[in-house]
């Protein structure tokens, strides 16, 4: 890398957002060999941090400790990448090749990648932006909710997905009273049923109340503070503090309002470009057209997941450092930790219309195995981390030579297979 | 406070000195040491913070769990079957105030 040829105030890559995708993309430049200026704009004003554990670590801690850093402290700077943070775009010029910051700045860019990511859904009820309803989503969410559960004795948690339960486990750990109401089973948006049900039976059994077939129909409160959760059947929840995590949406405003093709999620192509050909877009913010299999018509996925942060930055950093690279198509992988549940899932369950557990669920270590049409398209593994890393390889390489019958031999194991059955 | 050596493959080293309680990986985090990522949080679920302990401290460590045993076997570097560990899984502290590891070429 040559230093003289990084000049901060005429980037030729301008990247949008600081958390894992967009940090990722400043980083595999880098790695790629770029030399050519490098500006990554956030609009939180924490260095950039990890965001999974902030419902869990970081939520759990009870002292006042620091995020996990996403990189190494100085690393950003010691690649010459030219960092602004708690400064906010307020648009893009895509024909002018510039963006304007909430400063005033203007930053001209030859390449611009847009790693927005998502937001907290916002629950549109009287009373969800009192003092003690609390979404978490970001590091000043998770810091004002650590702080408020010193003193929570009964939770209720709206929603009932991976941010939610996540919350949940670590509110019962702290012995708090919790219930959790949502419309729909454990993780539907995510898992499989088989896997939503025994996670379920975990939730209750660490002694959360799941009330899974109703939605909220509003908050009562005293003009400051929420003091309890009406439910749609019409049952009163007490509640000194709540949670709510239904889902993000896709940070699209910018994109948008500048003309490029968005549909819950900034649409990209396979190569994570949009539809300008010098704006790329990656991780939750981008919705990426995928090719139809098996004569299928094709269809597009938008993701959440670290994984998918990374891997789109790694895949779209490759290719404006000058790489050939071929389609994105990393095998999806995500995962939770939920007081004794470690579940580590691989590939895309809702796709799937068939599914084989070998092994004994009762144990706590097992995987769902999850087919369409017979052959395998994602494990989600409990406390099982050997199949869900043998599932990774699997996946991406033999998903078709894997049916239902092959998990149902006996002693089977996806990790013993792969290694008998040699590709 | 603690103090964790970090050496790299081409013979460079880092020491940094920490609070106690504070595990190999978030130590390299948050003291600026490079070849860590930690993805997971620090949870036993990534194996992107893969380390090599030198042999002197291996017996002063908590013995391996199942979850990490598991995930050693899926490092981007292969497991040595003595050395390897998470280093998410290592606390400096009393009973380790010092040790030295060496850090793998690749995390993922």
């Amino acid at each position: 890398m040559n230093a003289a040829h990084i000049d901060g105030d005429n980037a030729d890559v301008v990247i949008i957002g600081s958390g894992h995708a967009g940090v990722q993309v400043a980083i595999s430049l880098r790695e790629e060999g770029y030399a050519g200026g490098i500006v990554v704009v956030g609009d939180e004003l924490a260095e950039p941090y990890n965001r999974p554990s902030l419902s869990k670590e970081h939520l759990a801690a009870t002292d006042s400790s620091e995020p996990q850093p996403l990189t190494p402290k100085g690393q950003l700077a010691s690649l010459g990448v030219r960092v602004l943070l708690g400064v906010a775009v307020e648009s893009l010029d895509l024909d002018g090749h510039s963006v304007t910051l909430s400063s005033g700045e203007q930053l001209a860019w030859g390449e611009l990648v847009l790693a927005t990511g998502a937001s907290h859904r916002v629950l549109p009820l009287d009373g969800a932006e009192l003092s003690n309803a609390f979404y978490l989503r970001t590091l000043a969410h998770a810091d004002a909710l650590r702080a408020a559960l010193a003193d929570a004795k009964r939770v209720v948690v709206v929603g009932a997905g991976f941010i939610a339960l996540e919350f949940a486990a670590v509110a019962r750990a702290r012995d708090l009273e919790v219930t959790v109401i949502a419309p729909d089973r454990a993780l539907a948006r995510a898992v499989s049923a088989p896997l939503s049900e025994y996670v379920e039976r975990v939730h209750r059994e660490l002694g959360s109340e799941l009330l899974l077939d109703r939605g909220v129909e509003g908050f009562e409160h005293d003009g400051t503070r929420v003091t309890a959760v009406v439910d749609s059947t019409g049952v009163r929840h007490e509640a000194d503090l709540v949670v709510i995590g239904i889902g993000a949406i896709p940070r699209t405003d910018l994109a948008q309002n500048a003309g490029l093709e968005v549909s819950d999620g900034i649409l990209v192509g396979p190569d994570l470009r949009t539809s300008h050909p010098h704006v790329w877009a990656v991780g939750d913010c981008a919705r990426m057209r995928i090719a139809g299999a098996h004569g299928e018509e094709g269809t597009s996925v938008r993701l959440e997941s670290v994984q998918n942060a990374v891997g789109q930055a790694q895949h779209a950093a490759a290719i404006i450092a000058g790489s050939e690279r071929g389609d994105y198509a990393d095998v999806p992988w995500f995962w939770s930790h939920q007081g004794p549940l470690r579940l580590q899932m691989a590939g895309l369950a809702y796709q799937a219309d068939e599914f084989v557990i070998p092994g004994d669920v009762d144990s706590g270590k097992f995987s769902v195995f999850c087919f369409r049409q017979g052959e395998l398209v994602a494990v989600e593994s409990v406390n099982k981390p050997a199949d869900h890393m043998a599932a990774r390889v699997a996946l991406r390489d033999r998903g078709g030579d894997i049916h239902p019958d092959t998990v149902r031999e006996p002693g089977f194991t996806l990790k013993g297979w792969l290694a008998e059955h040699p590709a | 406070m603690s103090n964790i050596t970090y050496h790299y493959a081409d013979g460079t080293e880092k020491t940094v000195e920490v609070a106690d309680g504070v595990s190999v990986m978030r130590a390299a985090l948050s003291e600026g040491v490079p070849g860590i990522i930690g993805e997971c949080g620090g949870q036993a679920m990534c194996a992107t913070c893969h380390v090599l302990v030198r042999p002197e401290y291996l017996d002063a460590l908590p013995p391996v769990s199942e979850d990490e045993d598991e995930m050693l076997d899926c490092t981007a570097v292969p497991r040595d079957d003595e050395r390897s560990r998470l280093g998410c899984q290592i606390h400096v502290g009393a009973e380790l105030p010092h040790i030295d590891v060496d850090v793998p070429e690749r995390q993922r």
